[in-house]
């Protein structure tokens, strides 16, 4: 063999592993685009994602709402919404359709929820806001969409979110929209017990305090 | 069979066309390019105007696109027939031997970018007014499910499905197809007249798209998030369209019809929902309140399973394969009453079998459920009745 | 080096022979041929789904199959006519031509490339097979969209899955062997900017694949763990989203769209200048132009979900990107006929193609800058002018070019001349078919007939059965090609030269018709 010739075989060689790695990489590639999308949603509130955790209560920092600045007398008008997947024998709605309050002012509403199936049943909230680059101004202090509700069978309770709207919300929204979509948790992926209480804490107090069973 | 039999009929009615003969005097016609023209009349060649200022702009637009599209067609391939004509071997026998120059190449990439620009600054104007859901002042939320809308009037509290009406012998054309085949429904949508309407749009299982060309608003319903849209019609009437993402097998069958009425006519009509809502619930407590007999609950289930269960289950009860099983002589039909029951009132989680406990008063359930154990062979000979539904659910 | 076919030891029963020569072969005009003959396979498969849906959609109602069916059709129709007849069509062209093209003796990767073919038939095997299955075959469209395909979608999803990944696979190894073959094997002199314009747009192409199928692959992977691994990558309820599966998606299907239509733009390329017997006009700026588009179609992905509710600023983003493109499209037709102009032209079949290829090509090239247009984009979007579109920039720009090429080069595999009679009526009753097929569905898309539906209102029916008659016309004229081919490997109507078309240029015409099994053991020397 000559010199030329294995010269060309290293070559081919190299490029062929070069091009490999890249599909590999392409492949994971595909799956960082899952991270990616989420950053992206949240810069430009694609799709109305919400943060999945608590914001700071900012309550503690300011008093009152009166003693805010100028602009957060500002009035908006925030909408409830609440929708339960197909299949899932659960009763599921807000309690008031809307709330008007000013920028900043933590505000609480109340979603009811009803088990009518005849065994207990674990759901998950997941929130949805509308026009999407308003999530990242709606500030969810507590909300019951944190963590999974356990409801036994006929149990019911009113399910506390507090909120409030961020004072840098852009002057062209008028109107949020939050809306909860209720799905089941399958048994099997129960939480490891104790794990939610610690991020609701309050949110156990309220289901005792509330539940009719 | 006349081959101008179609020819002569469209003008009558479109709809009488459907049988084999006609099939072939229609393909007849058609290849005599005689049917287009009543085409035109039947459906017409544009997009459609539609009855707002959004799908007014939206119709300018495509035709400024078009003529643009039209004008460079003409250009280039004016240029291109008159080469191929001219330029033939048989009378320009000596190729020209120029392949190359910078100038001309600049030219045909500058001239281009600016009709974009020009094509894309009115469309960025009407885009920006597309995406301004602000002041709204009625918010409808439109759930899609397999294979209906769910309407929400959420300020009001008054929400209720509209499913498609057609009848089946309609599809399967043995009868005579309607005026609005396919596109009309059993309660449409209301909307006020010179209001600005927004709507919210969310889904129960997949991807759906609620689309009314008159508008111009066709935005998708995605299971956990929720998409916004809006309108302002100022012209009373009823207007049709279509779901228009694929979602599953009866995607074809989920028509939306929208009436628009004067805005006094709209809160008297939410009135009445709310009166009929009251006097549903009482006629539901009367339903309970008695016993219901077998002769009774038949008919009753039999219209209830023929409107919703027929489409899957089959109007016959066997079924479609495993996705939906048949009804006759079923583990579930001709099994305990209590696990039927909780099968039509809760569904099956991630199956096209939904909870109906939403959907159906306690009398039609219990009808259809009767009416599953006692048809199609089976024979079961158990009643259910409106109160064991009530104390299920 | 290269393991050769003929080296089989003679010993067995020649039918055994045969066909172990062609499992085992790593000729690559033999792999070529193979590719050529499953995509046609696969075509014709593909096309006789198309029947059965244009069969139901000729007249209102429910006549032939039920809705479930034609949903299966319409998926199926979809997958196999993009990844098992338009791809392997152009991998089987690559095969043939690139090194003939390149003054290569074969492809860099002999052995590579028969695995990369004979992947395919097993995977469409598995794709297929779904018809039998229980709960019948995937239909939910070939964009596959969730939650549809995860969590509703029938059993045999995961045998759609697996036929993805193995698809997947093949295309990869086979990019990668043309991108190292065009890389290392070229002759003494033929530097980069020297290659045939047919050999530039496959190496795009093939840069596209290696970049885009695993993307695909990542997110069918997802879906499998969606629907069996608890995972929820679609799925609102455990905090994913469905409208990420058509990110990832269309993040791979639109530079997949350029896969399909780059090779053809080679084809034109090459053909057109042979039979104007002039050089190609802007050969620079034709090289420049398609990598523009390739480089264009990784971020015009969202075009296709403009009214998935993407924020303001996205929709205007993805707009002006895919009306950017328009503009390196643009620069190819007008070089295109550039390079017909004041030339010496006959219109021989293969020319015919091409030219067809550019008029209606074009014609879809309009109609794609209107749905680019976003705010008119939210009344064409899932109509029927969507489909129109598609197909005229798919069947032209992929099938006509491709049936363009195979008249070009026919003379050259065969060593015979094809029937130019019958050529030319297959041509013209194929541009008839077609446009009697699609043309009337920009006007039931306008009219407001949503696509993917087995049963439309009253005012479509009329152009509704103007598109099935004319599907059926063109249906008709694959089995005139076929016949066309068949002939001319037995005999046609005579020997070809080895020159074929006298304005051709390029090595290929160098050698004798037909091409020996091995050429360019001693690599020509290009000026």
């Amino acid at each position: 063999m000559t010199d030329r010739q294995t010269d060309r075989q290293a070559r081919l060689r190299r490029h062929t592993t070069l091009l490999a790695v890249v599909a590999v990489g392409m492949f994971g590639f595909a799956f960082a685009l899952v991270p990616l999308y989420n950053i992206f949603c949240e810069i430009t509130g694609l799709n109305g994602k919400t943060s999945g955790e608590a914001a700071p209560n900012i309550a503690a920092t300011a008093p009152s709402s009166q003693t805010i600045s100028g602009s957060a007398e500002r009035e908006v008008t925030v909408q409830f919404l609440a929708h339960v997947s197909r299949g899932m024998p659960w009763e599921f709605r807000p309690t008031e359709t809307r709330v008007r309050l000013q920028l900043g002012e933590v505000t609480e509403t109340l979603y009811f929820a009803r088990n009518f199936a005849n065994t207990e049943f674990t759901g998950q909230a997941v929130p949805s806001v509308t026009p999407g680059y308003a999530a990242r101004y709606l500030h969810k202090v507590e909300c019951f969409c944190f963590t999974q509700q356990e409801l036994a069978a006929g149990e019911e309770m009113d399910m506390p979110v507090y909120f409030y709207v961020g004072e840098d919300l852009p002057s062209d929204i008028g109107t949020l929209t939050l809306s909860y979509t209720m799905y089941p948790v399958s048994t099997g992926t129960r939480p490891v017990s104790g794990a939610p209480e610690t991020a609701g804490g309050t949110m156990s107090m309220d289901h005792s305090e509330h539940s009719v069973l | 069979m006349m081959p101008f039999r179609a020819f002569a009929c469209i003008p009558a009615g479109i709809g009488a066309l459907t049988r084999l003969p006609v099939f072939l005097s229609r393909s007849l016609s058609v290849g005599l390019l005689l049917v287009l023209p009543q085409s035109i009349l039947a459906q017409g060649w544009d997009m459609r105007e539609g009855v707002t200022d959004i799908s007014q702009r939206i119709q300018t637009l495509h035709h400024i696109s078009l003529f643009i599209c039209l004008a460079v067609g003409i250009v280039v391939f004016g240029a291109m027939f008159y080469t191929i004509i001219a330029h033939r071997r048989s009378v320009h026998p000596e190729p020209a031997n120029f392949h190359e120059s910078t100038k001309v190449e600049v030219i045909w990439t500058l001239i281009p970018t600016l009709i974009l620009i020009g094509m894309a600054v009115p469309a960025t104007i009407t885009l920006r007014d597309i995406e301004d859901n602000s002041d709204a002042d009625v918010t409808v939320l439109i759930t899609g499910s397999q294979w209906k809308w769910h309407y929400q009037y959420v300020d009001a509290g008054i929400g209720f499905y509209s499913n498609m009406s057609t009848p089946t012998e309609q599809i399967n054309n043995e009868q005579e197809k309607g005026e609005h085949y396919l596109l009309e429904v059993d309660n449409p949508l209301v909307i006020p007249s010179g209001l600005k309407v927004r709507f919210l749009t969310s889904s129960d299982d997949v991807i759906h798209s609620w689309w009314v060309p008159d508008f111009a608003v066709k935005q998708d319903a995605i299971p956990g998030f929720i998409n916004e849209a809006w309108t302002l019609v100022d012209v009373p009437g009823i207007y049709r369209g279509q779901c228009t993402e694929l979602c599953g097998m009866n995607h074809a069958y989920m028509p939306v019809v929208v009436e628009v009425v004067p805005a006094e006519e709209f809160n008297t009509w939410i009135e009445d929902q709310r009166v009929a809502m009251e006097l549903a619930g009482e006629a539901a407590v009367a339903a309970r309140s008695r016993d219901w007999s077998m002769e009774e609950l038949m008919p009753i289930g039999e219209a209830v399973y023929l409107q919703h269960c027929a489409t899957c289950h089959q109007p016959d009860g066997s079924g479609q394969g495993i996705t939906y099983p048949a009804q006759a002589g079923s583990l579930i039909a001709t099994g305990p009453v209590d696990v039927h029951i909780d099968r039509v009132l809760n569904g099956v989680v991630d199956t096209e079998m939904q909870a109906w406990a939403p959907q159906l008063s306690d009398l039609d359930i219990a009808a259809v459920i009767t009416y599953e154990r006692n048809a199609f062979g089976n024979d079961m000979g158990d009643l259910v009745q409106p109160l064991t539904i009530y104390n299920s659910r | 080096m290269i393991a050769h076919a003929d080296t089989i030891p003679p010993a067995r029963h020649p039918l055994i022979a045969w066909i172990l020569r062609w499992i085992l072969t790593t000729n690559h005009k033999e792999i070529g041929t193979l590719y050529l003959c499953l995509s046609f396979a696969m075509f014709i498969v593909g096309g006789a789904m198309a029947m059965v849906f244009r069969l139901e959609l000729a007249q209102p109602g429910l006549q032939y199959v039920g809705a479930d069916f034609y949903n299966q059709m319409v998926t199926l129709h979809g997958l196999v006519m993009v990844f098992g007849a338009v791809m392997p069509a152009f991998v089987g062209l690559a095969n043939w031509m690139v090194p003939l093209m390149i003054g290569a003796p074969d492809m860099a990767l002999p052995r590579l490339n028969n695995f990369s073919f004979w992947i395919l038939p097993f995977a469409f095997f598995m794709l297929l097979s779904s018809l039998f299955m229980q709960g019948g075959a995937p239909n939910f469209g070939w964009t596959l969209y969730a939650p549809l395909s995860t969590t509703y979608g029938p059993p045999s999803t995961d045998y759609l899955i697996f036929g993805v990944h193995l698809m997947g696979i093949s295309s990869i190894l086979g990019a990668i062997n043309i991108i190292v073959t065009i890389f290392n094997l070229r002759a003494p002199g033929m530097t980069l900017m020297k290659m045939p314009l047919f050999v530039w747009t496959w190496l795009i192409t093939a840069f596209l694949l290696i970049m885009v199928m695993p993307v695909l692959a990542g997110a069918v992977t997802m879906m499998l763990t969606d629907r069996h691994f608890g995972t929820s990558f679609f799925s609102a309820a455990g905090g994913g989203d469905p409208v990420m599966f058509q990110h990832v998606f269309w993040f791979f299907g639109h530079p997949e769209v350029y896969i399909m239509i780059l090779p053809g733009f080679g084809v034109a390329s090459q053909i057109i200048p042979t039979f104007a017997r002039k050089k190609l006009f802007g050969y620079h700026s034709m090289v420049y132009a398609t990598a523009s588009i390739a480089i264009l179609s990784f971020v015009v992905w969202g075009h296709h979900m403009f009214t998935t509710g993407m924020p303001l600023v996205a929709e205007l983003f993805f707009m002006y990107m895919t009306m950017l493109i328009a503009v390196p499209t643009g620069v190819k037709v007008f070089n295109w006929v550039a390079t017909m102009w004041r030339g010496s032209m006959t219109y021989e079949t293969p020319m015919l193609f091409a030219l067809g290829f550019v008029v209606m090509f074009t014609i879809g090239g309009f109609s794609g800058l209107m749905l680019a247009i976003a705010p008119a984009d939210f009344q064409y979007h899932d109509t029927f002018f969507v489909v129109a579109h598609l197909h005229y920039v798919l069947y032209p720009g992929a099938i006509f070019a491709m049936m363009a090429a195979v008249y070009y080069w026919l003379p050259k595999w065969t060593g015979n001349m094809y029937n130019e009679r019958l050529g030319k009526i297959h041509f013209w009753s194929a541009v008839f078919g077609l446009n009697l097929t699609f043309f009337p569905m920009h006007f039931t898309g306008l009219g407001g007939m949503p696509r993917r539906i087995v049963d439309y209102a009253l005012p479509y029916a009329d152009l509704n059965m103007v598109s099935s008659v004319g599907a059926g016309i063109l249906g008709l004229t694959q089995f005139l090609f076929l016949y066309i081919v068949v002939d001319a490997i037995r005999g046609g109507t005579g020997k070809a030269t080895g020159q074929v078309w006298d304005g051709a240029e390029g090595l290929e015409w160098t050698l004798p018709s037909p091409a020996p099994l091995h050429s360019f053991h001693k690599p020509p020397q290009v000026d």
